[in-house]
């Protein structure tokens, strides 16, 4: 089993690339493989051009300033697992890191290669929408940045144009004291999360909520925000009967199914995770408070 | 398709090969170079077998391609003992503990732990099961294996 021939670039700078892929005809970028060399592998993808982005340095960086953090498109995730900083500002990232596929693969895996592909269980996309991800893209008419809610555009699709190329993703980590809860649900650890719920939350001085952001993923085509919850919640003490709510929200939510999971066992996950969350978020959150 | 020549170091040896860029690496290693220790099981990064380290970090050989590493470091199985000299302490303790029967996974298991147990010298028993979580055996139900890797991890800290 081997992929379907193709001519190999491996440019060195991100504008080499660019010309590449907005010049060739079938031509795809590979960032660190782990979802597209199985494609090519089985041939599900076969593509005349490849153009190999692991030379190119400039794509591999985490900044850390403050109230914003930018990480390159090449980036592995195990660098990111290794990097202190984002350990102390974004724990909820590294939880998330750490149910990223195995050992080997988190070698190799990138984070631009995770918000190109868009598996509607990967956890890097759930954080990135957790976190208000801006995607930085490129391409033969220049640079632009898309909020990641219209970069998702719908299953594994991204808003990306035919040439333009992921150079890095923003977060914007939260300030102040806060609670986190990263929980998922696979079969085995390291796989595709069958659903998952990832939540911050911060208090008021009188113990209510002051801010919640709530991400669901791996139920329907793409992560989903619960904007109702997150707003509703304000100003409310946080108790279990709240978080229920938000369950309900979570459980109404567009489900997909297959031969093996049905969609309404997906949303009876996605109900009990976000609540496991929200409680675990919570918790933290008044320790952060004492 | 042209080819292209690859330069690559496979534990502390120097090769040279010419090769069709879709050629995976565990491909050059098993065909080109005849290093035939690395399995290749699933080829699509699921079973492990195939798991060898590039420059230091434990990788599955059937989503690389082979010129993905001209100017790399790479260390096989091979590469965890001297040609008929005595088992390196990973492989002593799955020799020990039955780590293995028909051995076809042992290879890519023997890859991660070198990888893991650096990361993780003093791991628990559930730490070493998530971590094996990356290769698939059908024959031992994974106890000999996580027992190896216990003793492997206390041998090796008293060693250092």
């Amino acid at each position: 089993m081997r992929p379907a021939p193709f001519e190999y670039h491996d440019p060195r700078h991100v504008s080499e690339a660019v010309d590449l892929l907005s010049s060739l005809e079938n031509a795809r970028p590979l960032a660190g493989g782990q979802s597209l060399m199985p494609m090519m592998n089985f041939r599900y993808g076969q593509f005349d051009h490849l153009v190999d982005l692991n030379r190119i340095d400039d794509l591999s960086f985490i900044d850390v300033d403050g109230s914003s953090i930018r990480i390159g498109a090449m980036t592995r995730q195990v660098e990111m697992q290794e990097d202190t900083r984002l350990a102390e500002s974004v724990p909820v990232a590294l939880e998330a890191l750490s149910h990223v596929g195995h050992i080997a693969t988190r070698n190799r895996g990138t984070i631009g290669g995770s918000l190109s592909h868009l598996d509607p269980a990967a956890e890097l996309l759930a954080v990135s929408a957790l976190l208000d991800g801006v995607v930085h893209l490129q391409g033969k008419e220049g640079k632009r940045s898309v909020p990641i809610e219209d970069y998702v555009v719908g299953y594994m699709t991204p808003a990306a144009e035919e040439g333009e190329l992921l150079t890095s993703v923003d977060w914007n980590p939260w300030q102040g004291d806060h609670g986190w809860s990263f929980r998922e649900f696979a079969r085995r650890h390291g796989d595709f999360a069958l659903a998952g719920a990832a939540v911050l939350m911060a208090l008021d001085e009188a113990g209510s909520i002051a801010r919640a952001a709530v991400t669901v993923f791996g139920v329907g085509p793409a992560p989903v925000r619960l904007k109702t919850a997150e707003t509703s919640m304000v100003g409310e003490i946080p108790t279990r009967q709240l978080f229920e709510l938000a369950g309900e929200e979570a459980a109404s939510l567009e489900a997909m199914q297959d031969a093996v999971v049905s969609g309404s066992y997906r949303r009876h996950l996605a109900r009990v995770l976000t609540v496991r969350a929200l409680e675990e978020a919570s918790v933290r959150a008044k320790d952060e408070k004492k | 398709m042209s080819l292209r020549d690859v330069s690559i170091n496979v534990n502390g040896t120097d090769y040279q090969a010419s090769v069709e860029p879709r050629l995976s690496l565990v491909e050059l290693l098993r065909k080109k170079l005849s290093l035939t220790g690395t399995h290749v099981g699933c080829e699509h990064g699921v079973c492990g077998a195939c798991t060898v380290m590039v420059d230091g970090r434990s990788v599955r050989s059937c989503l690389m391609l082979a010129v993905q590493a001209d100017g790399a470091e790479v260390v096989t199985v091979e590469g965890l003992s001297e040609e008929q000299g005595p088992l390196g302490p990973l492989q002593a303790a799955f020799r020990r503990c039955h780590g293995l029967q028909c051995g076809f996974c042992t290879p890519g298991m023997l890859m991660t732990l070198t990888d893991f147990l650096t990361r993780n010298p003093e791991p628990t028993r559930d730490e070493v099961r998530i971590a094996l979580t990356a290769n698939a055996c059908r024959c031992t139900g994974y106890k000999g294996i996580v027992d190896a890797a216990m003793e492997a991890a206390a041998e090796i800290r008293r060693a250092s």
